[in-house]
């Protein structure tokens, strides 16, 4: 007698909780069907190449205040907070070091002086070989399969810093505090960033996808060159050809993408 | 079953503490928020997508449009009628909808849910 209560019990118990599945199971698979009717496109005016470089010529950029509207142009329209004080907190995408600074590979003990005092323009080297997309724990910087340029999706980065320490040309900023209040001069157009994200230089992917070329060849009147490496004739492989030029640490086989002309 | 009464006590008060939230709050329910339209937008007659579909999935089509713009390139939405779109949260979506605080923020404050959108997007593309 016992025993059978139990029995009937436990039956009951099951088949209930079968009857309860097969709703649930009903709306699972319902789920995911029909997917919405749209789809989404590169723009028509975007700028395309296999992997996106730049020649610097820096014989036509000979002082600080050469470089000067170059790197405001990009602090402009990016909305790099240039009001920070602290060194250590600074953010930078684009910007002015002296050639011992840059190129630490060339051991040259007496340079040619005046290439030694010129200024030189550092940026994100959008490395083929990109070390900072190795180290990326969340795929937050990639190396885009379509151009080449090392973007960031600032929505995945965690604040790990592990880029800023794989990068050998340290071209990348940490938001150790909120930027927009060191913002001078906003962009309605573009997004700031905030506190505990790792930014960099873009190549310009926003103004390319829009077929612009980059701010700073924009402001660099010639100065600078962008086009495609692997297009023979690019404005950038012409000026390969004819000129002598360097890159920063190619030792280390990152293969950068920005070459200078000296 | 000689703590009957004991029992008995205790599941009513037991009952009366877990329900309390319940029939604390009854009848005080915050009425659903009523969103404003900029003139923009009510001109408009419709968004990117239907007004059906944008209001229950327009979380998932941000975020289709986050995805293809930053890692993809690809800037550009075709709806179903055909029409194109620029995909931007700033400069798309706020120039219609340039009224956040009674716009998106109604809602997302009603349903207590905080997108972090705003922390690096900039809300008044117009200066509003």
């Amino acid at each position: 007698m016992k025993n059978s209560r139990r029995r009937f019990l436990q039956m009951a118990g099951v088949s209930a909780l079968g009857l309860g599945a097969k709703p649930m199971l009903n709306a699972f698979a319902a789920g995911g069907g029909e997917g919405p009717d749209y789809h989404v496109a590169t723009g028509e005016d975007a700028l395309t190449a296999k992997q996106w470089a730049m020649v610097i010529d820096t014989r036509k950029l000979q002082t600080a205040e050469d470089l000067e509207p170059i790197v405001e142009a990009c602090n402009k329209i990016h909305n790099i907070p240039t009001a920070i004080q602290n060194k250590n907190h600074e953010i930078k995408w684009i910007w002015e070091t002296h050639y011992h600074n840059a190129f630490t590979d060339k051991t040259n003990n007496f340079l040619n002086e005046e290439v030694a005092h010129r200024p030189f323009l550092l940026l994100c080297n959008h490395c083929e070989n990109p070390p900072c997309v190795r180290a990326c724990p969340t795929q937050a910087t990639f190396k885009r399969e379509s151009d080449g340029i090392v973007l960031m999706d600032f929505h995945r980065c965690i604040g790990c810093r592990f880029c800023m320490a794989a990068c050998p040309f340290g071209a990348r900023s940490f938001n150790f505090r909120d930027p927009r209040p060191f913002i001078e001069e906003n962009s309605e157009e573009f997004p700031t960033r905030m506190k505990g994200v790792v930014e960099k230089c873009n190549f310009c992917a926003e103004r390319l996808a829009v077929g612009k070329m980059p701010a700073c060849v924009e402001a660099s009147k010639g100065a600078i060159a962008f086009g495609d490496l692997y297009d023979e004739h690019s404005e950038v492989r012409e000026l390969l050809k004819e000129n002598y030029t360097i890159r920063r640490k190619q030792t280390l086989g990152t293969e950068p993408s920005v070459y200078y002309i000296v | 079953m000689k703590d009957k009464k004991k029992i008995l006590a205790g599941l009513v008060v037991f009952i009366a503490v877990i329900t309390f939230p319940f029939w604390f709050n009854m009848g005080k329910a915050a009425p659903a928020p009523e969103l404003e339209l900029t003139a923009e937008a009510k001109a408009a007659k419709s968004c990117v997508m239907p007004t059906e579909y944008m209001k229950v999935e327009h979380m998932q089509l941000l975020d289709v449009w986050r995805h293809n713009v930053v890692r993809r390139g690809e800037r550009m939405f075709v709806n179903t009628d055909g029409k194109l779109f620029n995909m931007s949260l700033s400069n798309t979506c706020l120039d219609c909808h340039s009224n956040k605080e009674k716009f998106c923020d109604r809602c997302h404050d009603y349903a207590s849910v905080r997108p972090y959108c705003w922390d690096c997007h900039i809300d008044s593309p117009k200066g509003e």
